[in-house]
């Protein structure tokens, strides 16, 4: 296990390269000097001798991505133009938001996901089922940042449940974990039905039959365990779904965090912030992926040694 | 019936038959917008503004006093025609992509691929967002960002189709009697392969136009006074607590194409019976 685990770090190892390369690219490929987006309109001279000694611009690219990863890894981001800054305070201040958002919603899409898809599949093909899947072709199809909009409108607005924006108070966090969170029990709920469904129809299942259990007794003792893994293969594949819903979803309901930070930066061209949060979001979801994989080779062994 | 149309047989199911009706209806909305539009998408009148549906206004105005029924249907123009076309281009370059990848093996499939996936293991929206930050924000980049962020996707199927192909006898046949190898890829590997990417790509224009309105929302994509649907509700949020209006119905027009997109896409899958070859490996 371990060496499976320290076998996917090493494979990770160059998609991390690979997007540090292109985050660090950004300020050259914008148009004009990568100085002037990484300064004030009218900042002094010294400032701008500063900056150019700190990047090393009069360097070959490759050492000078080289010189900034290294600072990048040692926690230095470079300082934030507008908010004036460093970049790491800001993410560091924003982070915990993300995570506690991600986190539940990534939590509520599992557990109702799993239950809604499993009760699809007990009542396969009566009202309950379809219900429940027109209800998910819904879910998965409209906008998120829309479905959080009508949120507000219905929830905050007219029945007044919950704040409108914000994270002063904890009931605020409830309304946008719910939007992120139905795009993740749609897929949740039919991968788990699709599951159940198929386990249905192995051999096994039959000879339970014959042996006398009833069918809510197959179904809770050994169908379940068998649409674990399915599930969990998903939920590794679309964590970083989950944070590109946050990243949406915090702009929305203007919740502190690292999208919101991103998409005020971009507007206002604050480079430095720009990819700090990207940089950030990126290996957050290679972090996912990693976690994914490992939670897979720890339900199923096969995977362990066809990959060891 | 197997002489009726594909395209047609999926559009005589229960589901896809409304589903290409309203697609139909809003494509022909789209081109005709200028003549059938009853107020032109810019013309403010501040007199009228943030007003209820109402029989002048069918779908109430917004901030400025613009009629939102012609909003919606302009934003139409700008909301499928950046999806669309932007998709198009993502598939013919994701196709090609693949096919070379598929056919040439070894360390071109292995170069290409790895640049590939490495767009594949990050979700669209970071992807477009890096386009943005390169590019400025606006319709441009947007059509770029999709272009991009769904590559992947297309020549991954793309190479998964052509490796299946390489090795059958008609292949082996062909080169026997002289082809040459782009002969063998383009004209007779690629017809086989196309079927399957083009119904994908259908498919991805609905999560492209979902991507183009969030662009939109964060104010990033089609900048004002041009309406696209997602930019209409980036400067009608403001105003969401008077005039929830300009809110919910250009994000009715969103969700129903999305929906219609989908439901005529599953039928044209089991009307051209594809479903298994749209699975990559």
């Amino acid at each position: 296990m371990l060496l499976y685990g320290l076998k996917r770090v090493l494979t990770l190892a160059p998609v991390f390269l690979a997007m540090s390369a292109v985050v660090f690219l950004i300020v050259h490929l914008v148009p004009g000097d990568p100085i002037d987006h990484m300064l004030q309109i009218g900042a002094s001279p010294e400032r701008r001798a500063e900056l150019v000694a700190r990047y090393g611009l009069d360097r070959p690219l490759p050492l000078q991505y080289l010189t900034w990863l290294v600072r990048v890894v040692s926690g230095d981001l470079g300082e934030a133009i507008i908010l004036k800054r460093p970049v790491a305070q800001l993410i560091a201040a924003n982070l915990p938001y993300s995570v506690a958002l991600g986190g539940l919603a990534l939590l509520f899409s599992t557990v109702v996901g799993a239950t809604l898809g499993a009760l699809a599949a007990y009542f396969a093909d009566t009202a309950f089922d379809r219900a429940a899947m027109a209800t998910i072709l819904f879910g998965s199809t409209v906008p998120n940042f829309w479905l959080g909009l009508l949120m507000i409108l219905i929830f905050a607005v007219q029945l007044g449940w919950f704040p409108v924006s914000g994270a002063r108070s904890w009931d605020a966090v409830v309304l946008p974990v719910l939007t992120i969170g139905l795009g993740g029990v749609a897929l949740i709920a039919r991968v788990t039905r699709a599951a159940l469904i198929d386990a249905w129809r192995q051999d096994f299942v039959t000879l339970l039959h014959a042996k006398g259990l009833s069918r809510r007794a197959i179904f809770a003792r050994h169908l379940l365990r068998h649409a674990l893994a399915p599930v969990v293969t998903i939920l590794g594949l679309k964590i970083g779904w989950v944070l590109g819903g946050a990243v949406t979803i915090e702009y929305v309901f203007a919740r502190p965090g690292l999208g919101s930070l991103l998409i005020t930066s971009l507007a206002q061209r604050d480079y430095p912030v720009v990819q700090g949060c990207l940089l950030m979001l990126g290996v957050g979801v290679l972090i996912g992926t990693l976690l994914g994989d490992l939670a897979q080779a720890a339900l199923d062994p096969r995977l362990r040694e066809r990959l060891a | 019936m197997s002489r009726v149309h594909p395209l047609l047989r999926a559009a005589a199911t229960p589901l896809g038959g409304p589903a290409a009706v309203y697609l139909v209806a809003l494509i022909a909305a789209a081109l005709l917008a200028p003549w059938i539009a009853p107020y032109p998408y810019d013309a403010q009148n501040l007199a009228e503004a943030a007003l209820p549906p109402s029989t002048a206004h069918w779908l109430g105005t917004d901030e400025f006093g613009r009629d939102l029924f012609s909003r919606i249907l302009y934003g139409a123009r700008i909301s499928l025609g950046v999806a669309v076309s932007s998709m198009m281009a993502s598939v013919a370059i994701g196709l090609v992509v693949g096919a070379v990848a598929g056919y040439a093996g070894g360390w071109l499939d292995r170069g290409l691929m790895a640049g590939v996936d490495l767009t594949w293991s990050f979700p669209e929206i970071l992807i477009a967002l890096v386009m943005i930050a390169i590019l400025g924000p606006g319709l441009g980049s947007t059509a770029v960002a999709i272009t991009i962020g769904y590559l992947a996707q297309f020549a991954r199927l793309s190479r998964a189709q052509i490796a299946a192909l390489k090795g059958e006898l008609y292949v082996e046949a062909t080169v026997a009697l002289g082809a040459s190898h782009a002969h063998v890829l383009f004209a007779h590997l690629v017809p086989n392969a196309l079927t399957p990417v083009l119904v994908a790509g259908m498919l991805a224009a609905g999560d492209a136009i979902v991507l183009e309105a969030t662009l939109g929302y964060f104010g990033l994509g089609a900048q004002p006074p041009l309406p696209s649907w997602g930019a209409m509700m980036s400067s009608g949020v403001a105003q969401m607590f008077i005039a929830p209006w300009v809110i919910v119905f250009p994000g009715v027009a969103i969700a129903l194409t999305v929906v219609a997109i989908n439901l005529y896409g599953d039928a044209l899958i089991d009307a051209l019976q594809i479903r298994n070859r749209l699975r990559e490996r």
